[in-house]
């Protein structure tokens, strides 16, 4: 089975985030960039398939700047055999439809039986990937997985939903959205990342997928961000330390506020 | 004036709270039209209510056994057919994923998470775990936005909506994920957490899923809804589905109570737009107490039963 798992290099989620100021867009440069974590979940996902799937290979596709190799190098040290890079300048300010669009070209020229990806980013959260790439390609998405279950070209998932989970199934080449409730990510070995070294990437432009210029980046986004700020912090309260009564001064302040 | 698609969301048939707040922001950019897929019956007396002039149906096994796939592309015929001024849609898994397809389908933009929108199509997006607000917008297009659930009051204005059934014509290509399991799981008499106007939630703090019961019994006396933080759901402490936070579900009740919780940035993502924010936790430093509007430092196997009792006294 041919497994290519996507890879968004994202700022890290647990330090401040920011935007930029000239172009609203993320400033990566400041932060701490890192693998999407649900990605992470992903390439566990597709190497334990690999694993129980003799002749198996797993390719890592990430679109994004040049900084983001350090992620695609960081993702080869888990185990997969190879990664594409899909680099250009003109991707600079492309939004998710744009970014489908990208995606789905390198993913018809790797012609892939299953595409495993996060189930969302924890930079933009939209969740809309997996299923605009499904509509570009017309091959099925399985998403929001919290367990995988292949069977030969027979996938099932099983994904938790409001009322509890349901159970679906679909046949390859389809997409599969994870959870980080799917698995348990491994850590790369020393071994793992040297080897991740030495595996190929290949860098691929949109003139190599066929993607014209203003199809994507700022001249084909259908969306813009006018303008941000800072959200005002909120700032601490009454904090009270309990003598014996804090449970009566919690209620006290409950009262107060009519919510009890 | 033009319709505004509204895509209802609906569990066990009621209508959710979500879809009203849907329909009362339709109501300020153009004439709102309801869209259900499945089953309608008695659904639309509830919509009416809220202002749904129009409320089209869609049901039947292809809409109903698949992945989001047949319901985009019923309604992407319907936007054609319309020409509406806007598609909302609640900004839950489903909700995102219609409309993902949508603005493929349409060769239009699409914005998630959306919390307010203006008549000249300018969103309001609450990003980076609460710290930043954005101000976006579709080019050309129309918009198709995802609304974040509790981002304001539903408001009645009673109409008697006129209901019409939709043709379902889909392909193949729509019937590539098939549903062929639905398991409900008992979810008790608590409200649902990202439509709850309080919510309680428990941390590591709580130590045990035997232990979460005061967690329960707090936010029963409050009508509120249950919340984990994921060191909670990771231990098992409590199920995965009520996490909240950046991997888990976003909150924006009026009341949310912290129990045990340190109020980790990732944790923050889900609760940061809460409107008054009450903690317990025995660790004076813990950063949740940057944000609580009253915090009790303190161990909560003592504060939390001193509550529960002290309003129980009250009621
Ligand atoms: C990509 C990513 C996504 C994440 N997504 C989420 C998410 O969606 N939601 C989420 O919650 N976290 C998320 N996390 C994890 C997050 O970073 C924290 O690890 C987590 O929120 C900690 O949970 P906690 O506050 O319950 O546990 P801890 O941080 O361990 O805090 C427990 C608190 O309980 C207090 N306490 C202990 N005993 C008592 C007692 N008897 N009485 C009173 N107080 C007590 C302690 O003082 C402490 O402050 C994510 C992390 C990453 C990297």
């Amino acid at each position: 089975m041919k497994i290519v798992v996507l890879v968004k290099q994202v700022p890290d989620s647990g330090a401040e985030r920011n935007l930029r100021a000239e172009d609203n867009t993320v400033d990566r440069a400041s932060a701490n960039n890192v693998i999407n974590e649900m990605d992470e979940y992903a390439l566990e996902e597709a190497l334990r398939i690999q694993e129980a799937h003799g002749g198996s290979t797993v390719t890592v596709l990430t679109m994004g700047p040049e900084r983001a190799t350090e992620s695609i190098r960081k993702a080869l040290s888990m185990g997969p055999d190879g990664a594409v890079h899909v680099l250009d300048d003109a991707l600079s300010g492309t939004d998710a439809l744009g970014t489908s669009k990208v995606l789905a070209a390198a993913l018809k020229r790797l012609e892939p039986d299953l595409v495993l990806c996060g189930a969302e980013s924890t930079d933009a959260r939209g969740q809309v990937l997996p299923h605009m790439l499904a509509e570009r390609l017309g091959v099925a998405a399985l998403t929001g997985a919290r367990k995988l279950t292949v069977d030969g070209s027979q996938l099932t998932i099983e994904r938790q939903t409001e009322e509890g989970y349901e159970v679906v199934t679909a046949a390859t080449p389809a997409i599969v959205s994870v959870w980080d409730t799917i698995n348990e990510p491994r850590y790369p070995s020393f071994k793992g990342i040297m080897a991740a070294k030495k595996k190929p990437v290949e860098t691929l432009t949109l003139a190599d997928l066929g993607v014209s210029a203003d199809e994507a980046g700022w001249a084909g986004a259908l969306t813009t961000v006018a303008s941000h700020a800072k959200r005002p912090p909120r700032s601490a309260g009454v904090k009270v330390t309990d003598d014996g009564e804090g449970g009566t001064k919690l209620v006290e302040f409950l009262v107060s506020e009519k919510f009890v | 004036m033009a319709e505004v698609l509204v895509v209802v969301e609906a569990s066990g048939g009621t209508v959710k709270k979500v879809s009203l707040e849907m329909l009362t922001m339709a109501r300020a950019l153009g004439t709102p039209s309801a869209v259900v897929f499945g089953d309608a019956a008695g659904l639309a007396d509830k919509l009416g209510e809220f202002g749904a002039e129009k409320v089209y149906v869609a049901s039947g096994d292809d809409v109903e056994s698949y992945l989001v796939a047949p319901k985009a592309t019923v309604l992407a015929q319907l936007v054609k057919d319309v020409q509406p001024a806007a598609v909302l849609l609640g900004s839950t898994q489903e909700g995102k994923e219609i409309a993902g397809r949508l603005a493929v389908k349409l060769d239009n933009g699409v914005l998630t998470d959306v919390s307010a929108l203006e008549p000249d199509g300018t969103a309001t997006q609450v990003i980076f775990a609460g710290s930043a607000i954005v101000k976006s917008k579709i080019l050309g297009g129309i918009p198709i936005v995802t609304v974040r659930p509790n981002s304001l009051t539903p408001v009645a204005a009673p109409v008697t909506p006129a209901v019409s059934n939709l043709d379902v014509a889909v392909g193949d290509a729509d019937r590539l994920a098939k549903v062929v399991e639905r398991v409900a799981e008992a979810k008790g008499a608590r409200p649902e957490l990202t439509e709850a106007s309080i919510v309680v939630s428990g941390g590591r703090g709580v130590g045990s899923a035997e232990n979460f019961k005061l967690v329960e019994e707090l936010a029963d006396l409050l009508g509120a809804a249950v919340g984990a933080s994921r060191a909670a759901t990771d231990s098992g402490f409590y199920p995965h589905a009520f996490q909240v936070g950046q991997t888990g579900k976003t909150v924006s009740p009026q009341l949310y109570v912290a129990l045990g919780i340190s109020g980790a940035i990732q944790h923050r993502a889900g609760m940061q737009t809460s409107k008054t924010i009450v903690a317990v936790n025995k660790d004076a430093e813990a950063p949740i107490f940057e944000l609580a509007d009253f915090g009790v430092v303190g161990d909560l196997f003592q504060v939390v039963p001193q509550a529960a009792e002290e309003i129980r006294k009250r009621k």
